[in-house]
Order: C-alpha cells, then structure tokens, then sequence
C-alpha cells in the first residue's frame, strides 16, 4: 500500500527537519533488511506468542448479541495482552529492530500512558534505557501508568508546552530526538510521523488482523461483515483492518473521539473536522484553524486527544474504503458500563468508543452478520476518570 | 542581482530572527527597523506557529504570545508591506510547512512576491519533500532556502548543489536555543558546500555571543541569531526595539571582526 516515498495516495511523505532525515533513512534500510530476516521474525514471534501472550483471543460475545438482538458481536481481546493493550505489539517490534540497530536507549511519547508503559516494559525486557515523553494534563488523568513506567524503569518527562497532550508528548520526543540521535531510536507510537513509521508500525499491528481472519475462519467459517476499532492515531484500527483491506464485503470501520460533539469545539474528530494539512512529519487530515494553527482537541480518552490520524487512514478515507464515524464522550463513557455490566469485560476508554458504535448498528443488522470489534486495551486505567465523570471521587 | 545574493556581497552578514506579533506587530515593525539602522544584512521574520518542533523553550514561549496576542498570516503579510515602504534589505520568511500549506501553496507564494519577501525558510520542509513548494516558489521568484546538519554527512553536496539564495547551515544537534559551545566540525562542512555551490552559506543555532558569531561567521559568509534576540524581546517587551538595535550592533560589529 505504501510507495517507495512513504505515500499513501497524497499523504504521508517524511515533513522532517533535515537534522532527522539520516535517521529516517537509517532506520528505512534497517527494517527493510530485518522484516524478511528469519531470525529477526522468529525472535519477535517468541516474543509475541511467550511474552505478550499472542494470539489474543477472538471471543463471541454472546451476551451482547443476544442483548442487541442483531448482528454476531466478537471482541479481539487486545486488552488480554501483557500489559493491557495492542501498543506491545508495535513496541516490541520496534525495540528489537532497535536493538539490532546497535541503539541503547528508547524515547517515546504517549497519551494514555498505555503506549509508554509497553515501550518501559520492552526496554527493561532488552536492557535498554527509556525515556517517555507525556503531556503534564496525562500524567493527571493517568497518575496510574505514570506509576507503572517508573516502576519499569523509565524516565517520565512531563511535558508543559501547548495543549500539555499528545501533540504536545509528539513534539518533545521529536525534538528530543533532533537532539540525541546516534544512541537513540524513537519509538513512536502509532501509525503516524515521517515515513517509515506509518509503514513499520502497521505492518507489527497488522497481526491483529492475521489473527482475526484465522480465528473467525475457524469459529465461523467464512469473513465478518463489519470489523472496527477505535481511532486516534490509527495503530490498533490499521492492525484490525490491514488483512481485510483487499476484500471488499468487509465493511472497515473507525471510531474516532468526539468529545463533547463534533459541532462543538471540544471533539478530536479528525476525519469529521478535520482538513488536511502537514504536521508531525506527514501530511495527512488535522483539526486546524484557518491559518494552519493545529488546535487544541479535546477528548474524555487521552489516547484518543489527538488533532490528526495516521496517513493510510487519510487515505482510506478518501478512496472510501474505510469509513470513519464520530463517538461522544458520553456514548463512550455508557459502552464502557455497557461492557463491565454486560460482558465482565471493562474495556479501555479508547476501545470503548469502538464498543459504543457497534451498539448503534449491531441491532440494525440481521442476526446472520458478523461484527468483530477490537477492544485495543483494557480499562483499569480509565476507572478513577470514569468515577469522576460521573460525579464521584474516588482515591486510587 | 537578487537581494539575497546582495545581502553577502559586502562582507560578513549578520541575520537576526525575529517573530512576528511577539509581543504586539508594531513592536515587531519597529525591532525590524532598529536591526536594519544597526547593521542586520538580512531578516528572517518567523510567522508563528503552534507547535514549532524544531524550535527550542524560547522561541516556542515567542510563538505562543504571538498567537495569543492575535497574529495571522494575513497580518504577517501586511507587516511585510509595511517594512518595505522604507527598508530595502532581504526579508525571509521562516515558518512551517502547514502555515503555507494551509494558506494556499500558491497564495501563500504569490502573497511573498507582491510583499516583498525574497525567500522561505521551513524547517520541517528536507530534500525529499521540496518539490511541495518548489514550483511555487520558482513562480514567484522567491527562493526556497535549504538547510544542511551536523547529521546530513554525504546529503550535503545533494543539498548544496540544489541549493537556492543562500544555505542555512545547521550548527548542532537538537533544537533552537542558546548553547555555552558549538562542537561540530563546521568546518568540513562548509568545505563541502564550497565545492559544491557558489552561493553564500550561513550558521545558526545556539549562537549568541560576539565572539560566537564571529567563530561561525569565520568559517562561513554570515551568521544567524534567534532565540538571543526574542530573549531580549521577551525581557524588554514593547521596550525591546531599541535594546535590540543595540545587540545587532554589536553582533554586526563582531562578525566584521570589530569587538
């Protein structure tokens, strides 16, 4: 999908300070040595299957379904992994490829922490140093991974600048990394960033969807109807959707985050407000003002506070392959109860705005469909917020 | 002879950076002018954006009080309309690939051009991605300016041999901002971009001692100043032009050898 610049249809590309561009190419000619290297694979599969415990689990959900009274609900049990999410996937990947490098120290950025605690967690796997970037707001709203990376061994840099988020936690490792390239790789966490990133981290998301088609060609004989995932950068809905790219009748859809409404200021719908423009070393859709100013999102969700999404998602959208759909706060915040009460499963606030979309259409659907939603993460995380959401304090 | 290629014909030059709106657009106006009576050679003008990556704690704080006090672009370019009624030398512009991006690639260009802006400088805009703006830029005679690293080794002579108006060489490693000391062998650099390209090449990032811009105008054809100059803007505020004037002269006088 990808051409040789990193271009998916108009978007991507490398939107780098040249001071970057040597390591962008360095890191180019690593993966595409080492992603056909026998050894390199096997390594990563042993990490994948004895350490993060892959495959995850393709579970009917068989209360939901019988609740919604429509399509055949399964949830990719992302949120089964070892430590809570899909971002070990990419982290492991990228530390190894890393390592091979001949690079010792790991800097990321993150939002809801998850991608943080998954880069801590492979650094002190391999021996290698860590440092994560997070905006000071995120280290509030998720005080618990704060905690958990630092008990992993990692440096948390709390960042002030701007909107004190995401974006912000992207621009400082990349800065970190204009300054400190040689022992450094920058572990980035979503399909997003100056190619080869986009590329590098679908292709280790994509075994989401590599284990999705065997298990429901197993369980159910045939494709689903419908896969989605949530989307804020793209890396869980890439990996859901890669392997069902090519076949037509499956219907791919992402979740983006709302906030409070897609009318209102306060959303991170980006395909929904967004338009496009060049950040963070891609072109791809940005919620911006008329002058280019990125602006400052809003989501209940850090991982989903975002202002742009992954290039091959931009393009996705534009060749009307995949379809994008805005999910409030509010939506997310009932889907996640949804679950807990109805499945036992307490989903990620991120996964939960995935989970709330399917109750809108599930019921729509004849009772012969299949839907597979990945729950990207688990939602221990999210607890503490939701209470306050709700009107009550609770003490972690 | 275009502006730019004049900038370098007389000498060392000296090209202070300021951000324009920071702290209100007169100020800016009036800084402009006071760096020009002191010497400067040639303005980099930086249209704000909201999340500079390559920029360093105080020009990010400049960008944010500009936009906080209420610059755009389209003010930017009534700024530039206004300097030019009586300054004469090169003005560029340094900005990010989204300002012009999201402007419209070919207003944005056409905008410069009846300004008065001679070039662009955009930092997230490398070798690979200039055909962008290229065209556009080509167009409407204003020249897109490439910059080279302490990281870009064998991309030097590629970026020097394409380069236009003059080349901005990167000092170190990291971000904008002051630094104590300056370590990369710019000298290997330069040598590279004198076999390579005719035009004139200048060194910024980290400088703002006298003795600093001389070393680097030394080893090059001029040196560039930012985040010392917004220093002093952010300290004097609407005060600044005249504290500012009074740094370029210095700086001036230093990279002719005179201090």
């Amino acid at each position: 999908m990808t051409n040789l610049n990193g271009r998916f249809g108009s978007h991507g590309g490398q939107y780098i300070p040249e001071t970057l561009m040597n390591a962008v190419i360095e890191l180019e000619e690593a993966y595409n040595h080492y992603k056909n290297d026998r050894e390199f694979n096997e390594e990563l599969s042993a990490l994948f299957n004895e350490y993060a415990g892959r495959p995850s689990r393709l579970y009917f959900a068989e209360k939901m379904t019988e609740d919604l009274g429509g399509a055949k609900i399964y949830l990719k049990r992302e949120d089964l992994n070892h430590t809570g999410a899909h971002k070990i996937n990419n982290v492991l990947g990228q530390a190894l490829l890393a390592k091979k490098m001949g690079k010792t120290r790991l800097i990321a950025e993150t939002g809801a922490g998850q991608h943080g605690v998954a880069t801590a967690t492979a650094a002190a796997l391999l021996g290698m140093e860590c440092v994560v970037f997070m905006g000071e707001e995120d280290t509030v709203r998720q005080a618990l991974n704060v905690y958990r990376m630092k008990l992993l061994g990692a440096e948390v840099i709390p960042v002030k600048t701007g909107t004190a988020t995401l974006k912000d936690a992207v621009s400082e490792a990349m800065r970190e990394w204009t300054s400190r390239i040689s022992d450094t790789h920058y572990c980035l966490g979503s399909v997003m960033g100056p190619h080869p990133f986009p590329t590098i981290v679908r292709d280790f998301q994509a075994v989401i969807s590599k284990e999705i088609r065997e298990q429901i060609i197993e369980k159910e004989g045939r494709l689903p109807d419908v896969v989605m995932a949530c989307v804020g950068g793209g890396s869980n809905a890439i990996g859901t959707f890669y392997h069902f790219i090519e076949d037509r009748q499956v219907r791919l859809i992402g979740c983006e985050a709302a906030g409070r409404g897609v009318d209102t200021f306060e959303t991170a719908a980006t395909i929904a407000t967004g338009k496009p423009g060049i950040f963070h070393g891609m072109k791809s859709y940005f919620c911006q003002d008329e002058f280019g100013q990125i602006a400052p999102v809003y989501s209940i969700s850090a991982g989903l506070d975002y202002p742009g999404i992954g290039p091959e998602h931009a393009y996705l959208h534009d060749i009307g392959r995949a379809e994008y759909v805005p999910v409030t706060d509010d939506e997310a915040v009932c889907a996640f109860e949804y679950l807990a009460r109805t499945e036992g499963i307490i989903p990620a606030i991120e996964s939960a705005h995935a989970i709330a979309h399917a109750l809108k259409i599930a019921p729509e659907m004849e009772r012969d469909r299949i839907i597979v939603i990945t729950v990207s993460g688990r939602g221990d995380k999210d607890c503490a917020a939701i209470a306050r959401y709700r009107g009550e304090d609770i003490h972690e | 002879m275009s502006r730019i290629k004049k900038a370098f014909e007389d000498g060392k030059a000296f090209i202070p950076f300021i951000t324009c709106g920071d702290p209100d657009i007169d100020t800016t106006a009036a800084c402009v002018r006071e760096a020009v009576r002191n010497g400067a050679d040639l303005i980099e003008l930086g249209i704000p954006f909201s999340d500079p990556t390559a920029e360093g704690p105080v020009i990010q704080s400049a960008n944010l009080r500009a936009l906080t006090g209420g610059i755009t672009t389209d003010k930017v370019f009534e700024l530039v309309e206004d300097l030019r009624r009586d300054i004469d030398v090169p003005m560029v512009f340094m900005t990010y690939a989204n300002v012009v991006f999201s402007y419209g690639k070919e207003r944005f260009l056409e905008k410069c051009k009846n300004t008065g802006i001679d070039g662009i400088i955009l930092p997230d805009l490398p070798y690979e991605e200039k055909e962008e703006f290229l065209p556009y830029c080509r167009a409407n005679g204003v020249d897109l300016i490439s910059l080279v690293a302490p990281t870009s080794d064998e991309r030097i002579a590629m970026i020097a041999r394409e380069a236009e108006g003059f080349l901005y060489i990167v000092s170190s490693l990291g971000v904008t901002g002051t630094r104590s000391r300056i370590t990369t062998d710019l000298k290997s650099i330069v040598d590279v971009v004198r076999e390579n390209t005719d035009i004139p090449c200048a060194i910024g990032f980290g400088i703002s001692a006298p003795q600093q811009a001389e070393e680097m105008a030394s080893l090059s054809d001029g040196a560039i100043v930012g985040s010392a100059i917004i220093k002093i803007i952010e300290k004097y505020g609407k005060e600044a032009p005249s504290h500012v004037g009074e740094y370029v002269r210095t700086m001036k006088d230093a990279v002719r050898g005179i201090y």
